[in-house]
């Protein structure tokens, strides 16, 4: 290949974008300033996307320059490093450069005067040695995307290994009017730069690397091309037509590949890394010089600055040194911007401090800036539909948003909107569309966040209902099979044991009352903790920024909480060392069992886990951390299951020993009903799924992990039920022989296998509906076939298969009147669970109504108060009264059934 | 130092704000106008001010009532640009009291109590012309003939003008003809060829006329869509289906059908390709939308001009067109980006 194709690369193009006025030559007229050390350094923990740091320091500490100062908290975060030498001489809240105006953790560093670098360790051998190391050595140098969002880098790169690279682009267009730090950069840095991009190829191998930089920077263009070319390198230069915001990562890939980053995807997962210019340079001073990540390139523009330029400054100089520097003239001053015009974030202080990802700071006048003029009316002129880089109708989500209809905001789109501010550049009424779509947004994500609260708590709710449901259920049996069993056994030697247990000493029930109600606090705790621990995972996982602190401050507290009761549990026992011993052949059997339990959960917790990380091994077969984690697990693993088998030998000693039968059936029921609450989680989570396919919901994910562990759960105590039952049939066979009822078994067991028959029975159904709804869907042969309903059915089929044959087998051995007694006792439960359902639903239709009604009502009441939204008013009106009328309908079909079925009792 | 807090972006574009956009609209209109006036006589100059002070009067009247600023509504040129837009729809020499209850029909009804600019579903200034168009029709059919043609051999002076539109012109029947469209729909049994020889609307300088006016509509549309103010799509839409009609009919039956070049150059088609159906506010949005939009005004203008009660079909096609344009909005989204395939429709009522 000739050198000259080597550098040029095919370039696409973008829908929409705008030409607002460049005004980048004003701060190119001054060469790269280098301002002096400010009285103090503001460092905050949070200066990138994830978790913040936690400081290594403490107040008085003396830091050299490059010295960690902060070490990463979790998997998305970073470190951070002394900007120059010095003393810390607080830790404390201080006001950050953040879009909410909020204060946050910061460490503060007052330099010495003498700056003095530490030793630095350069990564010589980094071609030598493996990429996870390398990537562990970037992140402990503090290197995070500079380019604006601040993801660190180490962890970007790694989610580059999930497919082969074909693009590894290196973002230099800074498209943004006013920046030219980036452009500045490429101008000082050429050979560091492409040194860095170097050493980054070499960690992701793509296939092509492309550096995109728009056509407004001839300097650093030729400048590149000089480097590149001197190094024979292949590393290609595309210049891109100037036009905002062709330097977002969405823009510019479209730009350089033609390729799309499909809606909720990274680039990754189309195989393309984007990278600033300015974390190539970093990444490049780290590991060759060995320097972290302590300073960086920013923009000082504005009218309101007398020498507008270019600076090399350090991380944590206050804004307010950076102004004088550049001899601010505070009269003009009215806005004071950190980045572009158009995304950037007005500050609300100067004493605010540069980060990691501060590219420009814009003091500018009022005339520079005026204030935005008043909103007019939205006549859907459409231009900014012309100008969306996202081809979305933004007049339609303007009014959408106004309306407060969520849907149909979502079916517009609304999430792929990237807040470039095209549209409201364009806008000829002045309209501030993107405010109005964060608005929604953020509304869109407390509904959601609010939808998903009140399913937890319904299923919460529903679980609790079908447990309490279940022990008065028992608890009724139990008293039929008492009133049976006290004409025929006067004398039972097995009750008179908790009577005997019954006079002891009056503290003791008190205190193992306590301490019983300590421990299911503790464990209440626990899984409240490890529930929160689950969610700081998902959302370190899915960057949900926000939610992380606030996660992690439960976290704590909870641990607190739990730490609290271990302790308070550790002094009961002291305090009752008089506990009588009568008492305790009695009441270890259920610690013990308690324990057994315990570490039956531990050993599913455990093999649960280990199955994931094996996943991810396998997805990441060198990841050494990963395989580290395993092994620990895999010995957990066996010391759980250990404790399992030693317990499981004391409790089957102990339970032989006394109530063997009971036990076992207690065990059983109890199993029972968990596996029953189970399933119907397991059910409840993979409707939520479908639905949230069906709308598409970003929080699929998360409701998939749900589901797999609910189904895992499910399949556990399934298992254990299977074992238990083993063993009761055992005690059941012996008790059978001494008993003198052993009709009242017999009948049982046909009871749940009616049951069970039923539940076989609704499956089908529920599988054949499902897949005729899919038919109806048009969805063709395969795709029913791919979805798991036809295997569903299946199973279903032969399970039922198996249990009707497994019913005729005993009905024949039974006795006649055995049979008939339990078969009128299984139709009547059948007949009445439908007739339950029916009622339920009848209800929650008239409810249906009920509220359709309201609504109407209410809109009916609104369409007085606001005549001008009259068209969307009764567009909703309509949309109720259909929603009515079909409740209506329903309700009369379902009165109409119920009635049919009494006549038919 | 009271710094500014406000979210981005920071800027906007410079100078062309919402009333800069009705004002290069009436900018715009300003080639037929004039033409109109050179053809036809001062009446479309009186027209326009009746119009725009009666615009004025009922947008200020109904804001007053609505209590939204006047002034602030006023200074965004909506009324005057519907004002116009009526003016120099109606027949030159039409009684003032026509045009007052067109223009304050379209300002009061079809704008303001649908809320204003930016609310109205249908487009004002065809509302209004509709209503008049149905409700006086001997006074919208009187359109001033070109000098040479008329039997008085002159166009009206500006007092004529004056006395025809205020009290009433006895001479007036000879200044007045028949425009093309309404000649060839009144051509009765004579095949085309036949009615072009011998109908007097269908002269020459009759269709020259219009040939005149449209061209001057067409210049000023064009100019709107060099200044980005309106797309291609909607002139283009219409007038390419109201071509690619009227060539299938007249290839088709050419001896009862006109030309296609008659169609496009005759009555209102490029004023109302490039300013009426253009109206964003009641027209679609997505470019597809205007297309079909704009196609469906073309099909619609077509078949009212050749089998419908008027010789003209823009104001029905187009406040046809209007009813039809949320519906088509809704299956005419673009493909956003990131996403496979455009969504189309919308799924109300469902439960998640």
């Amino acid at each position: 290949m000739p050198t000259v194709n080597m550098q040029t690369a095919n370039i696409f193009s973008f829908h929409g974008g705008i030409h607002p006025p460049e005004n980048k030559t004003q701060s190119l007229q001054l060469p790269l300033g280098r301002p002096s050390l400010p009285n103090e350094l503001i460092l905050p923990l949070g200066q990138h996307i994830g978790q913040s740091s936690r400081p290594l320091v403490k107040v008085g500490d003396k830091v050299l320059k490059g010295e960690t100062i902060a070490i990463n908290n979790g998997f998305l975060s970073s470190f951070l490093h002394a900007p120059t030498s010095g003393t810390i001489t607080a830790i404390e809240e201080r006001l950050i450069a953040h879009p909410s105006g909020l204060s946050d953790l910061c460490i503060i560093l007052t330099p010495d005067g003498s700056d003095t670098w530490t030793k630095l360790e350069p990564l010589s051998h980094w071609q030598d040695i493996s990429k996870t190391d390398v990537l562990a050595y970037l992140s402990e140098m503090g290197i995070i995307g500079m380019g604006g969002a601040g993801f660190p880098t180490q962890v970007k790169l790694q989610g580059a290994y999930k497919n082969p690279l074909t693009h590894f682009i290196i973002n230099a267009a800074e498209c943004e009017p006013y920046i030219t730090a980036d452009d500045m950069l490429i101008r000082e840095k050429t050979l560091e730069l492409v040194l860095g991009i170097e050493i980054l190829q070499h960690l992701v191998q793509a296939d092509h690397v492309v550096i995109g930089i728009e056509d407004n920077k001839p300097t650093a263009i030729a400048a590149l091309r000089t480097v590149l070319n001197k190094r024979k390198s292949k590393i290609q230069v595309a210049v891109v037509p100037t036009k905002y915001p062709s330097g977002g990562e969405k823009q510019l890939i479209q730009l350089l590949t033609g390729k799309e980053v499909p809606s909720g995807q990274y680039p990754a997962d189309i195989g393309i890394l984007c990278q600033n210019v300015g974390t190539c340079v970093a990444v490049h001073d780290a590991i060759t010089l060995g320097k972290p990540l302590i300073s960086r390139f920013t923009t000082l523009t504005g009218d309101a600055l007398k020498n507008p330029q270019n600076v090399e400054v350090l991380l944590g100089t206050p804004v307010a040194h950076l102004l004088d520097y550049a001899e601010s003239e505070p009269k003009k001053l009215s806005r004071l911007i950190m980045g572009g015009p158009m995304m950037g974030y007005t500050l609300d202080s100067a004493a605010v401090p540069i980060v990691k990802t501060s590219n420009c700071i814009l003091a500018a006048s009022k005339k520079e800036l005026p204030p935005p003029a008043p909103e007019q009316a939205c006549i859907r002129c459409g231009m900014c539909e012309q100008a969306c880089p996202a081809s979305l109708l933004p007049q339609q989500l303007l009014w959408f948003s106004k309306s407060q209809e969520f849907e149909k905001a979502e079916h517009h789109n609304l999430f792929d909107c990237i807040e470039c501010g095209a549209c409201s550049y364009v806008c000829p009424s002045s309209i501030p569309l993107v405010q109005y779509y964060r608005h929604t947004k953020s509304s869109i994500r407390e509904a959601r966040e609010a939808t998903v609260k009140s399913d937890l708590a319904k299923q919460r709710f529903e679980a609790r209902k079908a447990r309490q449901d279940a022990e008065a259920a028992e608890k009724e049996a139990k008293r039929l099979a008492r009133q049976k069993a006290t004409p025929s056994k006067t004398t039972d030697e097995k009750k008179s044991a908790p009577a005997k247990a019954a006079p002891t000493a009056a503290a003791a029930p008190a205190t193992t009352d306590e301490s019983k109600k300590l421990k299911v606090d503790i464990a209440i705790g626990k899984s409240k903790l490890k529930k929160l621990e689950k969610q700081l995972l998902e959302a370190q996982e899915n960057e949900h920024v926000e939610d992380i602190n606030s996660l992690q401050l439960q976290v704590t507290d909870q641990e607190k909480a739990i730490a609290l009761l271990e302790e308070q549990l550790a002094q009961m026992p002291s305090a009752t060392p008089a506990a009588p011993a009568v008492n305790t052949a009695k009441a270890s059997t259920a610690p013990v069992n308690d324990e057994l339990k315990k570490a039956k959960v531990d050993v599913a917790l455990i093999g649960v886990k280990l199955k994931k990380l094996q996943k991810q091994l396998i997805e990441t077969p060198d990841d050494q951390e990963l395989k580290d984690k395993i092994n620990a697990f895999e010995t957990d693993l066996k010391a759980a299951q250990d404790t399992v088998s030693r317990l499981s030998a004391t409790t089957e000693s102990h339970t032989a020993a006394s109530e063997p039968k009971a036990a076992a059936s207690d065990e059983l029921k109890k199993l029972k009903i968990d596996a029953a609450i189970a399933k119907a989680a397991v059910k409840k989570v993979e409707k939520a799924l479908k639905k949230a396919e069906e709308i598409n919901a970003p929080e699929i994910e998360a409701i998939r992990q749900q589901l797999k562990e609910a189904q895992q759960r499910a399949d556990d105590l399934e298992k254990a039920l299977a074992n238990p039952e083993a063993a009761s049939q055992n005690a059941e066979a012996q008790t059978k022989k001494a008993d003198a009822a052993p009709n009242n078994v017999d009948a049982d067991a046909a009871k749940k296998r009616k049951i069970d028959l039923a539940i076989a029975k609704a499956g089908i159904k529920k599988a054949e509906k499902n897949i005729q709804l899919l038919q109806e869907q048009g969805k063709d042969e395969a795709e029913i076939n791919a979805s798991e309903w036809p295997s569903k059915l299946k199973e279903a089929q032969e399970k039922l298969a198996a249990l009707e044959a497994e019913e005729s087998a005993p009905a024949t051995a039974v006795s006649a009147p055995v049979e008939k007694t339990a078969d009128t006792v299984a139709q009547s439960e059948v007949k009445a669970e439908p007739e339950m359902d029916l009622a339920t639903q009848i209800k929650k239709e008239k409810i249906a109504v009920a509220l359709a009604k309201a609504q109407i009502n209410k809109l009916n009441k609104r369409l007085e108060s606001t005549p001008e939204d009259a068209d969307s008013i009764n567009q909703e009106i309509n949309a109720t009264q259909q929603r009515l009328q079909r409740a209506e309908a329903l309700l009369e079909k379902l009165i109409h059934s119920q009635t049919n079925m009494q006549e038919n009792r | 130092m009271a710094l500014l807090r406000i979210t981005s972006p920071h800027t906007q574009r410079a100078g062309r704000r919402t009333s800069w956009v009705m004002q290069m609209v009436i900018l715009a209109t300003i080639p037929g106008i004039v033409v109109q006036t050179w053809l036809f006589g001062w009446g479309t100059f009186i027209n326009l001010m009746i119009a725009c002070i009666t615009a004025l009067l009922s947008e200020a009247a109904i804001l007053a009532i609505r209590r939204r600023p006047v002034g602030f509504f006023l200074k965004d040129y909506s009324a005057l640009l519907t004002a116009v837009l009526l003016g120099v729809a109606l027949p030159p020499v039409v009684p003032w009291w026509v045009t007052v209850t067109a223009v304050a029909f379209a300002i009061i009804f079809a704008k303001q109590l649908y809320g204003g600019l930016g609310n109205n579903p249908f487009n004002p200034a065809m509302v209004g012309y509709a209503i008049v168009l149905v409700s006086f029709p001997v006074p919208m059919s009187q359109w001033l003939g070109v000098h040479s043609m008329v039997s008085a051999g002159e166009t009206l002076s500006f007092m004529q003008s004056l006395q025809a539109i205020f009290h009433q012109l006895p001479v007036i029947d000879s200044y007045t003809m028949a425009t093309p469209l309404d000649g060839f729909k009144h051509k009765d049994l004579l095949d085309s060829q036949a009615a072009f020889s011998s109908i007097a609307a269908l002269q020459g300088p009759s269709l020259n006329s219009w040939l005149w006016v449209n061209l001057a509509y067409l210049v000023g549309g064009l100019a709107l869509i060099w200044l980005r103010i309106i797309t291609w799509h909607t002139p283009v839409a219409l007038l390419g289906a109201l071509l690619i009609m009227s060539g299938a009919f007249h290839l088709f039956d050419p001896s009862n059908t006109a030309t296609p070049f008659f169609h496009l150059t005759t009555g209102a088609a490029m004023f109302g390709a490039f300013f009426i159906a253009t109206d964003p506010v009641s027209s679609c949005t997505s470019n597809r939308g205007k297309l079909i939009y704009g196609a469906g005004i073309g099909i619609l203008i077509y078949i009212i001009r050749s089998w419908g009660g008027y010789p003209d079909g823009v104001a029905f096609g187009v406040l046809l067109m209007n009813f039809a344009a949320p519906l088509i909005d809704y299956y005419t989204q673009p493909r956003t980006y990131g996403h496979k395939k455009a969504k189309t429709g919308l799924k109300v009522g469902e439960d998640n």
